[in-house]
C-alpha cells in the first residue's frame, strides 16, 4: 500500500478553449482547483461558466491548452493515449445527468461494466456489482433493464458503475438534476457514504443547493475560473442565500 | 465485452431483422444469379459434355460454338483417323428438324446422328429401354424432357412414334440428357438415318469424335490434328468453354445477370451499410459512456467488428438456406433441372458479404474512434 498522496486532484493554471479564429471560445481562464482525498467536493456556479468543462479535462476526457493537471500525483497528459484509457479505467467513475445506462444491459450487468472493461470473467463481474446493488437498496431490481426503472433507481445503478471498481476519484455531472428532490436527496446520501474513504474524492458538479450540505467543500466557479472555495455551510440558512 | 456487444446489436429486434434480412437477401440474390447464371451458361456445351466416349471434337474452322456449324467433308473422317495417336475417330451428325406427333403436337428438335457401328456419343444414362434397340430401322432416342414436351402429361412409354420429315420413327428409348439452351427435345438416332430426317441436306456431317490412344492426351491430339489437318480440334472442356465463351460475347445474357447482380451488390452494401451505420450512430451515446469509463478504441473496434461479422454470417445463412431450399424446389421441375446452388457461389458470396459488412463497419468504427468521450456529459 502506498502511502495516500497529499492531493487527489490538483489544477494549476488551466485553461480551456474550443474552436479557433472568429469561433474560438475561451471557456477555463487558469482554473487552480485542489481537491484533497476524503473529501466530498462540489462545484457550483452559473450555466455555460465551465463546470462540465472542467470536469472532464480533470477526468482526461478533454485536454488542456495550458496548465496542468494532476490526479493523486501523476500528471496525466504526460501519460500516452493508451495509458490515459487504462488510468481512467483503474482511477475513475463517473455518474452522469443522464445516467448513461446501456439500455440492452440489465441493471447487474450494467453496473459490472467497468469490471467487464477490465478484463473480468463476466461471473465474478456480475458476483461484485450485484453485492454492491444490494448495498444501494437495490436487491429486488437487480434484473430488471433501465427502461424499468425509476429514475432513482437508474441513478442508483450509475453510482454503482460508478463505485463497483473502487476508483479513486468519482466525477458527477448534475447527478441529482432529474430527480425529484427526496430521490436527489437518497441518491447523494449514498455516494456520500459509500464514495468517501480516506484515500478517495469525489467531485460533483451541481445546481441543486438542496443537496450541499453533502459538500466537505464547495468550490464556486465564474465564466471560467474559481472564484472562491467555501467549507460545507453550517446549515440550511446557505442553501437559502444560494437559491 | 463480446456479450455486451451482441446485447447492444439484438437490442432493438425491428433494426436487427432488418439488418439481417437486408444481408440475408442480398445473399438470397447473388447466390441465386450467379448459379443460375452459372448453370445457364453450362447448358450451351451440355451436349458436349454429355459425350463420354470421347476427349476431342474434331470441326469446321468456321464452327464457333455447338450450335452452329459448318458441315465437314466426308473425306476429313478419313484424314482425322489418318493423325497418328488417334485411336478411334466417328463421325456425329447435328441437325434440327421439326418432330411432329399423331396428336398433332411438334416442335424443333436437335437430331444427333451417332455412328452406327459404335453408337459412340450417345449419353449414357437411360432412364427407359436400351441403346441397342436403336440399331432397328426408324428408331430414335429421346430425351425425358423433349419427350414430356411432345406427350405433355403423358406417362413415359416405349414404342410411340414421331414424325420427322415425313419418317416414322419409333421411340426405342428415353434417356436424361443433360439440359439444353433451348428447350428442345434432344434426339438419338443412327447416323445413316439421321440424315433422312433433313429433307434437303445431303450430308451434314458437324463433328468428328475422336480418341487418343493411350499415352497421348487429348490436348496433344488436337494439337496433331489441327497440324495435320488444317481442321480445328478441342477437347471436351475446351469446346464446352468456347460455347460459353461464345454466348457471353454474343447475347445480352452476361449484362442482364451483371445487372441483377450489380443491383443486389449495391443494395447490400448500402441497405446493410446503412442500417448498421445508422445502428451506431443511435448508439453513439452508449459507445461514448463506454469510452468515458475506459474502454479502449481498440475493444471498442473488437465488439463493432464482432457485431457486424455476427450479423453478416446470421444473414448470410439465413439467405443461403433460402437460396438452397429455392434450387432443391426448382432441380425437381424438368425445364430447370441441373441448374443447382453452386458451391463456388457460396464461397464467393460468403467472401462478399465478408466484405460488405467490413466496409459497412468501417464507417461506424471511424464515427466511434473520433468520438470525444467528453459528449456523454452533454445532455
Ligand atoms: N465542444 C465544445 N465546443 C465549443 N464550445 C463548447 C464546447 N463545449 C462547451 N462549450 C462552451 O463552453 C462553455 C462552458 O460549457 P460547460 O458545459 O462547461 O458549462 P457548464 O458550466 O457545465 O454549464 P451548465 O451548467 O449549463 O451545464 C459554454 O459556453 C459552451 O457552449
Ligand atoms: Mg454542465
Amino acid at each position: 500500500m502506498t502511502a495516500v498522496p497529499e492531493l487527489a486532484v490538483r489544477c494549476a493554471g488551466v485553461e480551456k478553449h474550443f474552436g479557433d479564429g472568429d469561433a474560438r471560445v475561451q471557456v477555463l481562464r487558469g482554473v487552480d482547483f485542489t481537491v484533497k482525498p476524503g473529501q466530498l467536493s462540489f462545484l457550483v456556479g452559473p450555466s455555460g461558466c465551465g463546470k462540465t468543462t472542467l470536469i472532464s479535462v480533470i477526468a482526461g476526457l478533454l485536454d488542456t491548452t495550458a496548465g496542468s493537471v494532476e490526479l493523486f500525483g501523476q500528471n496525466t497528459e504526460r501519460l500516452s493515449a493508451e495509458n490515459r484509457v487504462l488510468f481512467r479505467r483503474r482511477n475513475l467513475g463517473f455518474v452522469f445527468q443522464q445516467y448513461n445506462l446501456l439500455p440492452s444491459l440489465t441493471a447487474a450487468e450494467n453496473a459490472a461494466v467497468p469490471l467487464l472493461a477490465a478484463g473480468l470473467k463476466r461471473r465474478d463481474a456480475l458476483d461484485r456489482s450485484r453485492a454492491l446493488l444490494v448495498r444501494l437498496g437495490l436487491e429486488k431490481r437487480m434484473d430488471a433493464y433501465p427502461s424499468k426503472l425509476s429514475g432513482g433507481q437508474q441513478q442508483r445503478v450509475a453510482l454503482a458503475r460508478a463505485l463497483v471498481h473502487e476508483p479513486r476519484l468519482i466525477v458527477c455531472d448534475e447527478p441529482t438534476a432529474a430527480l425529484d428532490h427526496a430521490t436527489g436527496e437518497a441518491v447523494m446520501e449514498l455516494l456520500a457514504s459509500s464514495a468517501v474513504q480516506p484515500d478517495r474524492a469525489v467531485i460533483v458538479v451541481t445546481h441543486d443547493n438542496r443537496v450541499f450540505h453533502f459538500a466537505d467543500t464547495i468550490a464556486h466557479m465564474d465564466d471560467g475560473r474559481i472564484t472562491h472555495t467555501s467549507d460545507r455551510p453550517p446549515n440550511s440558512s446557505f442553501s437559502a442565500a444560494h437559491s | 465485452m463480446n456479450f455486451v456487444a451482441l446485447r447492444m446489436l439484438t437490442a432493438d429486434r425491428a433494426k436487427y431483422l432488418g439488418l439481417i434480412f437486408a444481408i440475408a437477401f442480398s445473399t438470397f440474390l447473388l447466390q441465386n444469379q450467379t448459379s443460375i447464371f452459372a448453370g445457364i451458361m453450362a447448358r450451351t456445351g451440355s451436349q458436349i459434355a454429355d459425350v463420354v466416349d470421347a476427349d476431342v471434337w474434331v470441326m469446321d474452322p468456321a464452327t464457333k460454338y455447338f450450335e452452329e456449324t459448318k458441315a465437314l467433308k466426308d473425306t476429313d473422317l478419313l484424314r482425322v483417323r489418318g493423325v497418328p495417336g488417334v485411336d478411334y475417330a466417328v463421325r456425329l451428325f447435328k441437325g434440327q428438324p421439326v418432330a411432329r406427333t399423331p396428336a398433332g403436337n411438334f416442335s424443333a428438335a436437335i437430331v444427333l446422328g451417332i455412328d452406327d457401328a459404335t453408337l459412340v456419343g450417345a449419353p449414357r444414362k437411360m432412364l427407359l429401354g436400351t441403346w441397342e434397340r436403336l440399331r432397328e430401322p426408324n428408331s430414335i432416342v429421346i430425351d425425358q424432357a423433349g419427350y414430356l414436351l411432345l406427350f405433355p402429361g403423358e406417362p413415359l412409354q416405349l414404342d410411340r412414334t414421331v414424325e420427322m420429315n415425313d419418317h416414322l420413327v419409333r421411340i426405342v428409348g428415353i434417356t436424361d440428357a443433360s439440359a439444353p439452351f433451348a428447350s428442345f427435345p434432344i434426339i438419338h438416332a443412327r447416323y445413316t438415318e439421321a440424315v433422312n430426317f433433313l429433307g434437303r441436306e445431303r450430308s451434314q456431317m458437324a463433328y468428328v469424335l475422336a480418341r487418343p490412344v493411350a499415352g497421348v492426351t487429348p490436348e496433344e491430339l488436337t494439337r496433331r490434328i489441327q497440324d495435320a489437318t488444317g481442321l480445328k480440334a478441342r477437347t471436351t472442356s475446351e469446346f464446352r468453354w468456347d460455347c460459353v465463351q461464345y454466348y457471353l460475347e454474343h447475347t445480352g445474357i452476361p449484362v442482364n445477370f451483371g445487372i441483377t447482380i450489380g443491383i443486389a451488390l449495391v443494395i447490400g452494401l448500402v441497405v446493410s451499410g446503412q442500417t448498421f451505420y445508422l445502428f451506431t450512430i443511435e448508439n453513439l451515446k452508449q459507445f461514448g459512456a463506454l469510452k468515458a469509463i475506459g474502454v479502449t478504441n481498440h475493444r471498442l473496434v473488437g465488439m463493432i467488428l464482432l457485431q457486424a461479422l455476427t450479423a453478416g454470417f446470421v444473414g448470410y445463412a439465413l439467405g443461403t438456406g433460402l437460396a438452397a431450399t429455392f434450387f432443391e424446389v426448382f432441380s425437381l421441375k424438368i425445364a430447370t433441372r441441373g441448374i443447382v446452388l453452386l458451391w463456388q457461389s457460396a464461397v464467393g458470396v460468403a467472401v462478399l458479404m465478408f466484405l460488405v459488412v467490413i466496409a459497412a463497419s468501417l464507417l461506424s468504427i471511424r464515427k466511434v474512434l473520433v468520438l470525444e468521450p467528453a459528449t456523454v456529459f452533454r445532455g
